[in-house]
């Protein structure tokens, strides 16, 4: 049977996003080391119910660990003690009985706090609509085989089109860098054709908006790599200062135009 | 009887005749129209992007921090189409037979030969957007064979093609978005419809953070919201998935189809305790190369579940393959439905496995030791490793235990060719409406049919229906119809936050879940039913008397959320048990132990049942009124679905 645990947890409170918020100490009782983290702050919100008070707001949506909506600083790492993996497919087994948990909202100048763990990460979205696509219409595309891809590339491009945009990267980031995210997105397209002809104005279009948002620069110390639930490698970030020199040199047209 | 409007002519032609006879709307008049669209998975989304490119002005709306977090995105398996890639005898007609059939001869043939037909130009689509589908070393798209199918044509882009495409229709909304063609609202929760004149002209919505309930004016509105699978509480669907605004639509006079028709997926990770708060899927693209077992005895399986023996110590002679010993030509590759019930059917005569013995085996190692556990990672990493993390077990190392759990809803929001509901203007894309999985959904087609709708179905079919108005004026948003719908959501909001009882929202959440599950789950009888109706009837009642919301409206607040959908959530529950009930037939995954074959199968009652069971709300505690609409099979014969 699973083990049962008691443990302390220092949450971030805060009632919106004008107000200043504080750390508040609450007690998680009988939790099972087979429920996930997200299960166990089920608990604790049920029965902060059950007592008429406030329930802790955190965002949290598919519970399997691909849309990329939870988040929480965990004894100060981004979803917490394991490796490549989000907060909801944490489990209480990675914690002890007694143990203190300090859960923190993402922390970033571009992410502010809605309510408690809740942040605002619409400057993600504004970044991905400045140049995260490829500019064609539906219908008029020509045979999906007609495109062939070497394996090896594709199969890259989809390592980096996996990043399911948590903001990790930037809540573990002394400088709250997005670099890791952009880069992601502009990889994916730099290395497969379909990306080719936008490559440069892409890469431009989606740094301005970046630097736009308020995300700081690249700290080179690889802490987004180490922190991403999903494994996006910071060869991406090489990838993007290659197509952001290229886009100095060669982009055809001034993309703030 | 209810008008399908599906066009004369041959099967074939169908849908190329009809998208000549429609109407267009000229570029320059587009633009003098505005859509909304609800729910931005792979229908709202590729939906609103195709809208947008044409020349409207398009709204989306969607409860999450971001369009790209919709359920869409955790589709592990794949996506089929018709293109033949393969050269193993697929076609068009063949894709729509196998759906036809799969989905046991409840759907409307017009629809699903739309579907197949289609399914090649959203293929296309996806590699032009640069959708990292998985490809062969010649740098050829790969495809693998699902449930229900004898041809290999699904596409899928490891286990994450959901997230792939979805991502892929995110790109195409955001590129609209930032062209000003579309405009994007997070966080919102569409909480009614606005009707003029009978016609669909706008929404009433909640501002997830600000609580600000606003009104929203456009000459047509989409339902892009997704299926109502959280009404048994535990599913695989996302914590946020609800049907409050198909529902609420519903009460506005869109008819709601075959509720009762709800798709158990076989492979998902056994429930473990009562703490818990979602099920988790394993795609079934596992069972390709995973092997379904449990004990041939109950003794054995006894010792299985109190640790005296481990799967491996159970000798081949002693493993009952019952998928592959009962349906030899498709073996572990049966449909959903059918796996479903044979698990269950297992672990009630006491051969389950697992502590609970609420599960089956999967097993891979024959594949493992046939193909490598490099290859067997290369195909379900991923899967591999989310198992490995929720259950703290090594499926390379011993057999994963599963259990089928609610997946994905074939019912809903009726609607005829165009995709239009019973209200004019208002329309229903994906997994919201019920149009073309008829009784089961097969794999890989979710994807198919929220993208069709999206892309290729409703660009041209809306605009049918705006080149009818006669009238480009906008919708007046001064109109008394806004301000009393948004008085009337208000009010609503305020009754749920004047709920100061004892019990919580997810208490009540449960409550229905379990009477679901246990009469109106894999297997239905019409005392169950009946039963369960009084069951909910009461719960309904105590939810509305001693329910506690906390809070006020004007904050972010997750009680309140919730107690809005539970509250619709209940009313649904009954319909569904009301739909269960009238369909004394079993087909697909609708099983009326009353109606079975000798061998246990779904026994169908064509004479009686082969039609589309569309209610209609006449009020509050007033019993829905059953409109029908007939199936005519043309181009399929009916006949016992077998598997063997």
């Amino acid at each position: 049977m699973s083990n049962l645990m008691n443990l302390t947890l220092k949450v971030w409170r805060q009632k919106n996003d004008k107000s200043t918020g504080q750390f508040v100490t609450i007690q998680a009782k009988d939790i099972a080391d087979d429920m996930s983290f997200l299960e166990m702050l089920d608990i604790v919100n049920d029965d902060l119910t059950r007592k008429g008070e406030d329930p802790i707001y955190f965002d949290h949506d598919c519970r399997e660990g691909i849309c990329g909506m939870c988040s929480l600083v965990i004894n100060g790492r981004p979803h917490g003690p394991m490796e490549g993996t989000t907060t909801c497919q944490l489990h209480m087994r990675s914690f002890h009985d007694g143990q203190t948990i300090v859960i923190e909202p993402w922390r970033a100048a571009a992410f502010p706090v809605l309510k408690d763990l809740a942040v605002d990460r619409t400057a993600f979205d504004r970044i991905q609509q400045a140049g995260g696509y490829v500019n064609i219409n539906t219908g008029g595309v020509p045979d999906a085989n007609t495109i062939a891809i070497p394996k090896v590339i594709a199969d890259e491009a989809f390592e980096s089109a996996t990043c399911i945009g948590c903001g990790a990267c930037v809540a573990a980031c002394k400088n709250a860098s997005a670099m890791l995210f952009v880069s992601a997105k502009v990889s994916q397209f730099a290395l497969l054709p379909q990306g080719q002809t936008e490559r440069y104005e892409r890469a431009q279009a989606m740094v301005d908006q970046m630097d736009a948002e308020g995300f700081g620069n690249c700290t080179n110390t690889g802490a987004c790599e180490a922190e991403c639930p999903v494994g996006i490698k910071l060869t991406n970030i090489a990838r993007l200062n290659r197509e952001y020199l290229g886009a100095k040199i060669f982009s055809q047209r001034d993309v703030h135009a | 009887m209810l008008d399908s409007k599906v066009p004369a002519g041959p099967l074939a032609e169908k849908w190329s005749k009809h998208k000549f006879d429609m109407k267009l709307v000229n570029p320059a008049n587009k633009r003098k129209f505005t859509i909304i669209v609800v729910g931005t998975g792979l229908a709202g989304a590729s939906a609103a992007a195709s809208l947008a490119e044409l020349g409207y002005n398009v709204k989306t709306f969607c409860y999450q921090d971001s369009p790209r977090r919709a359920h869409s995105i955790a589709a592990q398996g794949g996506i089929n189409a018709a293109k033949n890639y393969q050269n193993d005898g697929d076609s068009v007609f063949r894709l729509f037979y196998d759906t036809i059939k799969g989905g046991d001869y409840r759907a409307r043939e017009a629809n699903v030969y739309r579907l197949a037909e289609v399914s090649v130009n959203i293929i296309d689509q996806c590699v032009a957007q640069g959708v990292p589908f998985a490809r062969e070393y010649g740098g050829l798209l790969d495809n693998r064979s699902f449930g229900g199918s004898q041809v290999s044509r699904t596409f899928y882009a490891r286990g994450q093609t959901g997230q792939q495409l979805l991502l892929g229709a995110y790109s195409a909304l955001n590129r609209q978005i930032h062209k000003g063609k579309v405009k994007s609202y997070t966080r919102h929760e569409m909480l009614d419809l606005v009707k003029i004149d009978g016609q669909a002209r706008g929404i009433i919505t909640r501002d997830l953070v600000t609580g600000k309930i606003e009104s929203h004016e456009g000459h047509a509105v989409l339902l892009c919201t997704g299926g109502y699978g959280n009404v048994f509480f535990l599913s695989t669907n996302a914590m946020g998935c609800n049907v409050t605004a198909s529902w609420r639509a519903h009460k506005r006079g869109a008819f709601f189809a075959n509720p009762c028709y709800t798709q158990i997926h076989p492979t998902c990770i056994p429930v473990t305790g009562d703490h818990q708060s979602k099920l988790t899927l394993m795609s079934e693209s596992l069972r390709n190369d995973g092997r379904v077992w449990v004990p041939k005895t109950k003794e054995l399986a006894a010792k299985l579940r109190k640790g005296e023996l481990t799967p491996a110590d159970i000798k081949e002679d002693d493993r009952d393959y019952f998928l592959e010993r009962k349906y030899p030509s498709f073996g572990n590759l049966v449909p959903r439905d059918v796996a479903s019930r044979n698990a269950k059917e297992m672990v009630d005569e006491g051969r389950g496995v697992g502590k609970t013995g609420v599960a089956v085996y999967l097993d891979f190692a024959e594949a493992i030791s046939r193909m490598g556990e490099d290859t067997v990672r290369a195909k379900y990493g991923n899967l591999f490793d989310m198992y490995a993390k929720i259950t703290d077990e090594n499926p390379y190392k011993q057999p994963m235990r599963i259990y089928p759990a609610v997946h994905y809803t074939m019912g809903g929001v009726w609607v005829d060719y165009n995709l239009m509901t019973t209200v004019p203007g208002l329309y229903c894309l994906g997994e919201a409406n019920f149009s073309d999985h008829g009784a089961n959904r097969l794999g890989a087609s979710a994807l198919m049919q929220g993208l069709s709708d999206g892309y290729f179905v409703i660009p041209y079919t809306v605009g049918d229906y705006l080149a009818n108005l006669g009238s480009f004026a906008p919708v007046d948003k001064n109109h008394p119809a806004f301000e009393q719908t948004r008085k009337e959501v208000e009010d609503h909001v305020n009754k749920l936050l004047a709920l100061r009882g004892t019990k919580t929202v997810d208490d009540i959440h449960k409550e229905l879940g379990h009477i679901m599950w246990e009469y109106c789950g894999m297997a239905r009888t019409a005392e169950g039913l009946t039963k369960a109706k009084g069951l909910i009837q009461d719960l309904k009642k105590e939810f509305w008397t001693n329910a506690n919301v906390l809070g006020e409206n004007e904050e972010m607040n997750m009680s309140l959320e919730k107690a809005g959908r539970v509250a619709d959530f209940l009313e649904l529950g009954e319909l569904m048990i009301d739909d269960a009930l009238n369909r004394s037939e079993s087909c697909g995954g609708h099983f009326r132990l009353e109606s079975q074959t000798e061998e246990g199968e779904a026994k169908r009652n064509d004479e009686e049942f082969t039609y589309v069971a569309a209610w209609e709300y006449k009020g509050e505690n007033q019993p829905e009124v059953l409109h029908k609409e007939e199936l005519i099979f043309e181009n399929v014969k009916l006949t016992q679905r077998s598997y063997k």
